[in-house]
């Protein structure tokens, strides 16, 4: 399967010079990048690894780029994104998501139900990844 | 003739509206007053100016004949005053009146209150042949006693973490007659295919062929393999309108013990109805979808009704997260420069005047959340380039017909549609001048995607260009005041 979170998830994957010509959309709009990454990709997992933290003084998008390519060094075999964050009043929220790079399997989800009264079901959507403890996730 | 003061004016019988004070022409609204722009057709022989004052009139202090009870009150501010008239450029008989309110007139938080005198009696009137609502001016004051969105654009988007692109949605079609497992396969297929959110119809309520619980149920089974399959947070909007508040009310329990993260109304459930369940939105963390259902009755003709940018203002105050707000490019009405004055009122903190837009007012939202407007009714992928232009990033591009009428199925309308938008940003975000390259950039898109050419090939010559009635009146000078 391919998990599709992120703005481009459904084009073939980005090469770096698309990945900065995002980059340097988001700069051009006054927001700041940063670079993270996990090994549990479950939908409501909100918080991921921070490679590190928004990079409010750097205009220069292969800066941020360099950033993603020693993140992808490190954790080559995880799910990494770049999130953009808009600090102006009425948004101070996150304006862009995309991932690039994820592992060479991605073993997906599962869905376990539990029958209640009157047909309904509790549902637990399950990450295969992680039954395996970090760190032994992806190969 | 004048207004009249004192005895005269309290004389037992029948005035003139402006005798009694209603048509002031040297008023200066107040920050706090509420302020309606009314289009008036008098009646044959009526002056314009009687017939704001009569407008003014009849929507707040005063009935036909005179009452001397009013001189037990501080009558002069309670009476709407009517400031100002001009005749509406390019028509004959038409004038816009411009009425201002003091905020006390209104019950705090009630939009049944507000519209109770602003399109009550007042629009059945004899002194006038016809009159539409065209908008409204809200004191900060006033705005600050409703809730407002019961979560907003940010935060919706928190929670379902997608940013950066409009989102995607689907109504499940046909309308009418699906079984309750045959429904929430349309459900499933969508949403895995690569859609957001899908969408009960605003018909789909309990019926027959389907009662709600069934639906819920299966819709939940088919949200949650979506997830399961795309790693992605996903939504159905689960249409919880029904006869009595207390019924609703428990379909909305229902959607929420089942884990939804969002619900569903139409408009047709009355202004108190979509209050309350703004309010048990905000309580329970849920997302509540609006469908316009009704709206046209009376906001489609120029001369009498309402125009559609006030429901949006008033659902804005009544709290509600997505409104369908019109296309553009789509089945249904709506001209370009109009659709952009309704987005902009449901999304912008501030909206200055812009007559262009045909809005007669600035405006601040008072740090009222924002609401997203869903763009619904006869869109496909073709369109893409289109949709992002005329309606920007925070939108929902609904494509129902343009989804499941895809020839290789559901999942593949829906990949079509998904593909396209993330080929446009894409493009967007690279710079590229993506309204002349368009279909350039939806066609390289498509060799990657095979789902996206076969949509491209079947709707490729579909539009929808029918002259529309709800237009801008404004040239550009000054017209006089009489």
């Amino acid at each position: 399967m391919r998990v599709t979170q992120g703005t481009f998830s459904f084009l073939p994957d980005l090469t770096d010079k698309q990945i900065k010509a995002q980059i340097q959309y988001a700069l051009d709009q006054g927001w700041a990048l940063n670079v993270e990454y996990t090994d549990d990709p479950h939908p409501r997992n909100t918080y991921w690894e921070m490679w590190c933290v928004p990079m409010f003084d750097t205009k220069d998008a292969a800066a941020v780029l360099l950033e993603v390519n020693e993140c992808r060094k490190v954790y080559g075999n995880m799910y990494i994104k770049v999130n953009s964050f808009d600090n102006s009043r009425w948004r101070e929220s996150q304006s862009m998501s995309f991932i690039v790079n994820r592992p060479k399997e991605e073993p997906g989800f599962g869905v376990a139900r539990d029958a209640g009264p009157g047909r309904s079901l509790r549902y637990r959507v399950h990450s295969y990844a992680t039954d395996k403890p970090e760190g032994a996730r992806y190969k | 003739m004048a207004e009249l003061k004192g005895a005269d004016r309290y004389k037992a019988g029948v005035l003139e509206y402006k005798q009694m004070g209603y048509w002031q022409p040297d008023y200066v609204p107040k920050e706090t007053d509420v302020i309606a722009l009314f289009r008036i057709t008098p009646q044959p022989g009526v002056p314009a100016d009687e017939a704001a004052a009569a407008v003014a009139g009849e929507s707040s202090t005063a009935t036909w004949t005179v009452v001397w009870t009013d001189r037990l009150t501080a009558a002069d501010t309670y009476r709407a005053k009517a400031y100002r008239v001009d005749k509406v450029p390019n028509t004959d008989d038409q004038y816009f009146a411009y009425i201002a309110y003091d905020m006390d007139l209104f019950e705090p938080d009630s939009i049944a209150n507000l519209t109770a005198s602003i399109i009550g009696n007042v629009f059945g009137f004899k002194a006038v042949k016809a009159l539409r609502l065209e908008d409204m001016r809200m004191p900060v004051a006033y705005l600050k006693t409703f809730q407002g969105p019961a979560t907003g654009i940010n935060v919706e988007r928190e929670r379902l973490d997608k940013f950066g692109r409009p989102l995607l949605g689907a109504t499940v079609k046909p309308k009418l007659g699906l079984s309750s497992k045959n429904y929430g396969r349309v459900v499933y297929e969508a949403l895995k295919g690569g859609l957001d959110f899908t969408k009960d119809d605003e018909n789909i309520n309990s019926q027959p062929f389907m009662h709600w619980r069934d639906r819920f149920l299966y819709c939940m089974e088919g949200v949650t393999k979506a997830e399961a399959a795309t790693g992605e947070v996903k939504g159905t909007y689960m249409n919880v309108t029904a006869g009595t508040m207390d019924e609703m009310i428990r379909r909305a329990e229902f959607a929420y013990e089942l884990g939804s993260v969002i619900i569903m109304i139409d408009l047709v459930i009355g202004y108190t109805a979509i209050q309350t369940m703004a309010k048990w939105a905000r309580q329970h963390d849920m997302i509540l979808h609006l469908h316009r259902a009704g709206n046209s009755t009376y906001s489609r003709q120029k001369n009498h009704g309402m125009n559609f940018r006030v429901i949006c203002k008033w659902m804005r105050m009544a709290g509600v997260d997505h409104i369908h707000a019109g296309t553009v490019v789509g089945k249904l009405e709506g001209d370009p420069l109009m659709i952009k004055g309704f987005y902009d009122t449901l999304r912008d903190p501030h909206t200055p005047e812009s007559l262009e837009h045909g809005l007669f007012f600035e405006q601040d939202w008072a740090s009222l959340r924002k609401v997203m407007p869903v763009a619904s009714g006869g869109i496909h992928a073709g369109q893409m380039h289109q949709l992002l232009h005329y309606l920007g990033e925070d939108v929902i591009l609904q494509f129902g017909g343009g989804t499941i009428g895809h020839p290789d199925g559901i999942a593949a309308g829906a990949t079509a549609n998904r593909v396209a938008l993330e080929a446009m940003i894409l493009a967007r975000n690279e710079g590229k001048d993506y309204m002349a390259e368009g279909p350039d950039i939806l066609a390289k898109a498509a060799k990657d995607c095979s789902p996206l050419q076969k949509a491209l090939d079947t709707w490729k010559d579909i539009t929808f260009n029918y002259e529309s009635t709800d237009t801008p009146d404004f040239v550009p000078v000054e017209t006089p005041s009489i």
